[in-house]
């Protein structure tokens, strides 16, 4: 499957604005095919290399260092949960039990119908809101976390 | 005058200002009175006199920094902005982006035009995406007023002012890491000399300053240097953004005078909760050491806490209290820094995975002796890791080795008394 023409677009406009340099571009373009398409594939990866006039290992190698680009499937929900030590101290290993739990699966992995996607993150930020998870990248209350598991899609 | 000169202004459910609003109270009055009746140098001695010195953790005097750019750069120069933010405990650039990014881009542009920086990039982390976007509407409110842009500054060749979303990882954060990753590589440090004022990105005159370090610009030109600095209660200037994280009772975010000491800047945070006894608390994020009961009374500034024995850092406290096993929680922290490192160097690479995985033992109750000595000589090769990843990973184990040394003898005896094994 290719990218979608928008995003294409986007990625050509974003190599223009660093006057044809793609490596400049390389973390953004990355960002938009994830917007787009939830994670980078090797076909949406070699694509927005070509794009990019950058090589597949070069793209790779940054795809593979960020935390947040993911190489693998991810499922229409992604949640992330924080592991660092203020959450920790606030109970965050027995909310990872529980969601692992329920979705019966570990984090770093996503369930078969395709619907969720654990990962642990390290700190977001919010330490004085702990435990602290995001849903595809929006701050949820520590109240409403097991809630996400509830909500349609 | 404000108390509170960060957030005097900020909304409590942070939503940012239109630059019209923002204007109203007070904005971008600085920027204008500097550019048009001040000279940079003269910028540059107040933020001196202010005795500002660097938020982002390393304390470095920030009117100083400013004067090693070239007074007459031959071409492009950089300032960028380090909204990286990814050391736990940490989130006070989060709020001043998410609430005040006017104050924020302000200070930026003030700072740009006093090193004579024609392109200013502010770099913030993915995961704050609601930063990213109040950033990114100032930069635009901000450009079609005309403050910034192509030829907007009186007299000079204009500020090209732009945003740059990253996409996770603690190391983006170190200066020139920060560099490599604008130029679109892996995010490994660079070696120093040549320091980022003499070649930057690429190759060219930069300055990397912290969110809170820009914020506090506005302010120092609107009261003048010395006044600004007498907000201070002890030698650094200022207010300074403190938060609380852990066993208190309102963990959360504050302004408050620079030399606040550590005890009111807890009760500030509701304290601890009934019946806790205080273990011992991290001053400036996990890359601090540990002090307790006996550095309360300490004033919370960079003199103030090395005297104690630890690092001022970013100013955020991380508390713990004898409800959490504190070996469990140097594994945790170990395991953060040992996921987050770069790779490049063998102390940082292979050491730290390695003490995370003593640590987590010891939570097993597979810890030995030896192991303690190990955690000793990974900590002593700190100084020999190529950048500030690894020294910063070892504050917290250090130090918690020994005040915690009970707490590891009771799991060499019995197994963790917390009962986590
Ligand atoms: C591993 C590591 C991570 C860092 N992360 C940040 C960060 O997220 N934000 C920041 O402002 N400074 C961070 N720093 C410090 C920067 O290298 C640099 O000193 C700082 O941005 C300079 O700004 P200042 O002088 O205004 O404090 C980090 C340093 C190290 C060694
Ligand atoms: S100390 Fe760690 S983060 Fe720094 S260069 Fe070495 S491996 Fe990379
Ligand atoms: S430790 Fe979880 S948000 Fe900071």
């Amino acid at each position: 499957m290719s990218l979608d023409a928008a995003t294409r677009e986007a990625i050509r406009g974003l190599r223009k604005r660093h006057d044809g340099e793609g490596r400049l571009a390389a973390v953004e373009a990355l960002r938009r095919v994830q917007a787009a398409h939830r994670w980078v594939s090797d076909a949406h990866l070699a694509e927005t290399a070509a794009l990019l006039g950058m090589t597949e290992a070069e793209l790779d190698s940054l795809a593979t260092f960020y935390s947040l680009i993911f190489r693998r499937p991810v499922g229409e929900r992604l949640i992330l949960l924080c592991d660092s030590l203020p959450c920790w101290m606030a109970g965050s290993e027995a909310l990872r039990a529980r969601l692992r739990e329920r979705l019966g699966i570990d984090f770093g992995e996503t369930t078969e119908d395709g619907r969720y996607t654990l990962v642990n993150i390290c700190c977001v930020g919010a330490c004085d809101a702990a435990p602290a998870a995001l849903r595809d990248f929006a701050l949820v209350a520590p109240a409403e976390v097991e809630a996400l598991l509830e909500d349609g899609p | 005058m404000t108390e509170a000169p960060l957030t005097g202004h900020a909304r409590a459910d942070r939503t940012p200002h239109t630059l019209a609003e923002w204007r109203r109270l007070g904005g971008w009055e600085s920027f204008d009175h500097a550019v048009r009746e001040r000279t940079p140098d003269a910028v540059i001695a107040a933020v001196k006199d202010a005795g500002l010195r660097g938020r982002g953790g390393a304390g470095f005097p920030t009117g100083v920094k400013w004067g090693f750019m070239p007074a007459d750069p031959d071409g492009p120069s950089h300032l960028l902005v380090n909204g990286d933010e990814m050391e736990p405990g940490n989130f006070k650039d989060r709020w001043l982006m998410e609430a005040v990014p006017h104050l924020v881009l302000e200070g930026a542009a003030i700072a740009a035009w006093a090193m004579r920086a024609s392109h200013v990039t502010i770099f913030v982390r993915d995961a704050y995406r609601a930063a990213q976007r109040a950033m990114a509407g100032a930069v635009e409110e901000a450009r079609e007023a005309g403050l910034i842009g192509a030829g907007a500054v009186p007299g000079e060749r204009g500020l090209e002012v732009s945003l740059h979303a990253s996409a996770g990882r603690y190391i983006c954060g170190e200066e020139t890491a920060l560099i490599e990753a604008l130029e679109g590589r892996r995010a490994i440090p660079r070696e120093k000399p040549p320091f980022p004022a003499q070649s930057g990105l690429h190759g060219r005159p930069t300055t990397v300053n912290n969110v809170e370090t820009l914020a506090c610009v506005p302010g120092i030109l609107a009261e003048g240097g010395a006044a600004w600095k007498a907000r201070g209660r002890g030698e650094d200037g200022g207010t300074k953004i403190f938060g609380v994280s852990g066993a208190v009772r309102r963990p959360g975010p504050f302004e408050a005078p620079m030399g606040t000491p550590a005890r009111e800047v807890l009760e500030r945070a509701g304290g601890l909760r009934d019946g806790a006894r205080l273990a011992g608390f991290l001053p400036g994020g996990l890359s601090s050491g540990f002090l307790g009961e006996e550095a309360l009374d300490a004033p919370m500034d960079f003199e103030g806490m090395e005297a104690a024995g630890s690092q001022f850092g970013t100013g955020m406290v991380i508390v713990l209290d004898d409800s959490v096993c504190p070996v469990a929680a140097l594994a945790n922290a170990e395991r953060f820094f040992a996921r987050e490192s770069c790779g490049w160097c063998t102390p940082c690479r292979d050491g730290l995975p390695w003490t995370a995985r003593l640590l987590e033992g010891f939570c097993r109750g597979e810890g030995r002796r030896e192991h303690l000595e190990v955690l000793r000589r990974h900590c002593a090769m700190a100084p020999h890791a190529f950048c500030g990843h690894m020294p910063g990973a070892v504050m917290p184990l250090e130090s918690g080795l020994d005040r915690f040394a009970d707490a590891f003898e009771a799991h060499l005896a019995g197994g963790c008394p917390w009962g986590r094994a």
